[in-house]
Parts: C-alpha cells; structure tokens; sequence
C-alpha cells in the first residue's frame, strides 16, 4: 500500500512551546485511523497543520504526490481531503439542505450536485430536517450536518476532529457505525479522546503524547500497552470518581 | 424552477414595475426643484443598494463606501470636462472605483485583515481621499483641463448627454428616468449574483468563513469580487449625484459614510429594498427636518438611528414582512 498521507519531521512551535515535535505519520489509501492522546498531547495541533490552518514550524506534509506543507485550507480541501472541525463549523443560516449543496456544488455540477446532496443527507440521516436552518438544530445534529457537507464532494480522504464531542450516547453509536460506512468509500483518520469511541471503530491506533508519537499499532495492543495507560487511560480513575461525585 | 421564480424573477419583475410606475409618475408630477432632488435620492439609494450587497450579504462592513461614490463622482466630473462629452465619462466612473475597490479589497483580503480593521481601514482611506481633495485648490491640481477644485469640487460638472452627441444634453426629468433604471438594474444585478452559485458561496463565506475555507472555497477571491461589484454599484451611484448636484469633498466625507452605513440598519441589514427604502425614508425625513430650522438634521437621524436600533432591531422591512407573516399564520 502506498502513503496517501505522510508527515515527516512535523513540528510546529508557538514561542518556546513545542506542540508538535518531529512527528512522522503516514496513513495509507482506505485506511482507518484513529489519533489519541490526554488533553494537550498536540492532537488538535497536528490537525490543524494537516489542514492548513497552521503554517508548521518545520518538517513537511505530504498528500500523495503533492507537497503541501504551508498550504491554505482551502487548497489542501481541493485535492479531496474533507475536514472536519472539534467545534462544528457550519451555516447558521443556511438551510442544512443548502449547506450541503454548497459543499457538493464545488465539485459537481449544479444537477449533479442536487442528486448528491440528496444522497448525502439520506446517508447521514439527516433528510427529515434538510429544511431546517441550521442555528435552530442541537449540537448533535450540527455535528451530523457537518459530517455531511464535509463528505457531500466525495473526498478521498476525511480527517474528523473529535466528530462525537458533545453528542448524546446514541449519536455517539450513531456517528461511529457512519464512520465504519463511510471508511468503506474514504480513507480516514480521527482525532479523538473517547475510548469507547475509539474502540468502536478503530483498527490502527497511533498515541500523542507530549507532542510525539508515543506509539502506534493495533488497537488492542495499544490500548493494553502499560505506557499508554499510565498517559492516558491512568485518568479513567480519576473521572470516574469525579462522575461520582456529580451523580 | 418555482423557488427562482419565487425568490429571484418575481422580485425583479416586482422592481420593474415599481421602476416604472416611478418614472411614469413623478417627472410629470413633481417641479423641476423636487425632481432633482428626487433624482439625488435615487443615486443615493443606489449607494444603499451597493452597502446592502457588500455588508448584508457579504459580510462586509465597509466604511468606506463613500470612497467610492466620491471615486465615481470625481472620475465623471473629469472625464467628462476633458472628453466634452459624457459617453465614456460614464463607464470610467463605474470602472475607476471598481478598479480601485479592487486593488484596496486585494489588501485587506489577501493580507487577511480582520473585520474590525477592516472597518477602521476603510474609513481611514474615505477620510484620507476627504483631506486630498480638500486641499486641491491650487491650480497645479488640474487633470487635463478638469481642475480639481479642493474645497469648492468641481461647480462646472456637466450634465449627461445623449450617448455620442455632445450638444443633447439630457434634460433633469431625463436623468431622473435613467437614475432610476440604474437603480433597478443594480437591484436586478445584485439579485441574479445572489442566485447564483456565486452569491450563495459569498453567502456562506459570510455565515461561516472557516467551514467555507474547509470546503475548498477561495473566501479571499469572493469576497474581493463582491467588494468590487460594491464599488461598482458606488461608483455608479456617485456619477448620478455628480448630475443632479457637483461633486464636491463632502461626498467622501464622514457624515456620507456614516449615513449609508444608518440607512442600511434602519431599513434592515441582510436585505436588498430594505436599505433602499431606509435611504429614501431617511433622506425625505432629513430634507424636512433640514427646512424646519428649529433642529439639527443630523440630530434627528441619530436619534433615528438610536430608536431604531433599540425598537426595530432587525431593521424597517424585516420587522414588516415578520409582522405580516405572523398576521397570516394567525
């Protein structure tokens, strides 16, 4: 299998703050991967230099062929990459119809485009409320809206950034059997923290850690590492100590 | 099909027939004095128009669009004193501030400058092109053989005349009838690029920048091209004032770019006859409280401003047509 998208030497810097350190990562065509890592491990940093939305410091990003590193979001988009963002980045006031139809129509034809969007929102389950503007919906359903303008252009490759945050147990299972159908079509990689998501839908599981790669293998062989428990799922305790004292 | 023609033809259609009942009405009605000055309300209802496109719809809060009408003005007042004739006074007035809405919009977008500097730039640049002008008086300030002015504009500006002949001036009723054809063809205009995949993508660059840059949008390039269509519409709109009255420093001056920018709140920001109705309304209110003499009209459009914001937050034409929808549901 070839890399479709490789990072080599990665690193991004904000002032004496190494976000991102050396970070070489490559995902094949169709694969499935998941991103992981406790609060501040430089996941979401990572993402955004994957995306454009951050100039990195030093190393490279490669997409296939292309070098493109330093890139502007919008140009990394065009080459079939659909991203999409931890805090749902949508039309407030657009209907979820249109939306869609925003997103298909800078790939499609405009006839081409309404088929797909159709197609799109029966995919994602959204059709009951495609004529609802979207600032009306619940967080959930914004999350799902996003999900289908990010996959309306058909990209080969969609990078998700926490795409359960914020969402109720059963959109949880929802999004997670969505991304298992959707990784029939694209190859994906998911930034998230959830492990019940992560063990849902994962294959290959790659841990941040301080801004590295702490390690990256199997799902089952991660999640039984004892490193990564100690970085990571040591805080499980923690939280379900807290979630008792709540309850 | 039924959607365009709801939401795009029938407006348009709406418009023309509201054009026309204007331009078969007032020239006959109204006195020579009362017509001209209805010829200045339309030209600066078409200066509304333009701000409604470039703020309502594309997110744009420009300061500066009197720039662009005082551009338009001036471009018209000395191209048509150096040609003799206004044939292609009129183009080069459209295309000056388009071209110079263009090469400001490159900076601001390209460089990504912020919404708030974006509104502190323009209007810097309004008040800056304002001092230039102003301080033009001598005569080394001469275009050709347009002198330029400084305080006192330019009193000599020729009035159109029949494309291609010289000597058939237009007359005010005239001018009046071809203002208000300009003003429905930027409505029509402006229209049909919201219909378009175009105006939808300024739209939504306008809802979401972000989610448009991650769907593969330019937002650089849509907006830069919404502005300069604006600056076109100013443009436009500045060439008919020069007509109706001379072009002159004020019309890049703050209060013109303060008003437009209360014109397009008071008739309802995010629409197109809102701000046009807000203009006009806004204006007649203005002119009658000027000719009282007991109160200040600038007085009165603040306070205009300042009820209208508190009471009709949404702005004149919204809270009308929210109104009427309510009073059908019930």
């Amino acid at each position: 299998m070839s890399a479709m998208l490789e990072t080599s030497g990665l690193t991004m810097r904000f002032g004496g703050v190494v976000a991102v350190d050396r970070v070489d990562v490559k995902i094949h065509e169709g694969e499935l991967r998941c991103l992981i890592g406790p609060n501040g491990a430089g996941k979401s940093t990572f993402f955004k230099c994957l995306t454009g939305q951050y100039k990195p410091t030093s190393g490279t990003v490669h997409l296939r062929e292309h070098d493109v590193t330093g890139w502007d979001s919008f140009a990394i988009a065009r080459l079939g990459v659909g991203i999409k963002t931890q805090v749902p980045s949508v039309f407030d006031g657009l209907t979820v119809r249109d939306s869609v139809l925003i997103a298909a129509r800078r790939r499609y034809g405009a006839i081409l485009a309404r088929k797909r969007t159709d197609e799109v929102l029966g995919r994602i389950g959204i059709e009951d409320i495609a004529g609802k503007p979207v600032g009306l919906l619940s967080h959930g359903s914004r999350q799902l809206v996003e999900l289908a303008t990010v996959v309306a252009s058909e990209p080969d490759l969609i990078i998700l950034d926490e795409p359960t945050a914020g969402m109720t147990a059963e959109e949880t299972a929802r999004t997670a059997a969505l991304i298992r159908q959707l990784n029939e079509r694209h190859a994906i990689v998911v930034v998230e923290h959830d492990m019940q998501f992560i063990r849902s839908i994962a294959k290959t599981v790659t841990v941040f850690h301080q801004g590295r790669v702490l390690i990256e293998d199997k799902v089952d062989v991660v999640l039984n590492d004892p490193v990564v428990r100690d970085v990571y799922l040591g805080k499980e305790p923690i939280r379900a100590a807290v979630g008792r004292v709540a309850a | 099909m039924n959607a365009a023609l709801k939401t795009t033809w029938g407006p348009i259609a709406l418009a023309a027939l509201a054009a026309l009942a204007v331009c078969w009405f007032l020239p006959a009605t109204l006195e020579l004095f009362a017509l001209i000055n209805a010829t200045v309300f339309v030209s600066m209802a078409i200066l509304a128009l333009s701000l409604a496109l470039v703020w309502g719809y594309g997110g744009i809060l420009c300061f500066g669009q009197a720039a662009f009408f005082g551009l338009g003005g001036y471009t018209y007042a000395v191209a048509a004193i150096n040609f003799g004739d206004t044939t292609g006074a009129v183009p080069l007035a459209i295309l000056v501030p388009a071209g110079f809405a263009l090469l400001l919009g490159y900076f601001l977008f390209y460089g990504r400058i912020s919404d708030v500097y974006l509104g502190v730039i323009t209007l810097t640049v309004t008040l800056i092109l304002f001092k230039f002008i102003n301080s033009t008086a001598s005569d080394i300030w001469t275009i050709g053989t347009a002198p330029l002015g400084g305080f006192n504009g330019i009193p000599m500006t020729p009035p159109l005349n029949f494309p291609g002949d010289m000597t058939a001036m237009l007359m005010p009723d005239q001018i009046f009838v071809l203002a208000v054809i300009g003003l429905f063809l930027c409505y029509a205009i402006a229209k049909l690029i919201l219909a378009s995949h175009f105006g939808r993508v300024v739209v939504a660059v306008k809802e979401n920048e972000l989610r448009a840059e991650l769907l593969g949008y330019d937002v650089r390039l849509y907006k830069l091209i919404i502005f300069t269509v604006g600056g076109a519409m100013a443009g436009l709109a500045g060439m008919f004032f020069a007509n109706c009255v001379f072009v002159s420093p004020t019309m890049f001056s703050l209060s013109y770019s303060g008003q437009i920018i209360i014109w397009v709140i008071v008739g309802g920001l995010g629409t197109l006859v809102g701000p046009v109705i807000g203009c006009i309304l806004l204006q007649m209110l203005t002119n009658w409280a000027g000719t009282l003499e007991v109160i200040d009209p600038n007085l009165v459009l603040g306070a205009i401003l300042v009820i209208a914001v508190l009471l009709l937050p949404k702005g004149l034409l919204p809270t009308i047509t929210g109104l009427i929808r309510r009073g059908d549901r019930s």
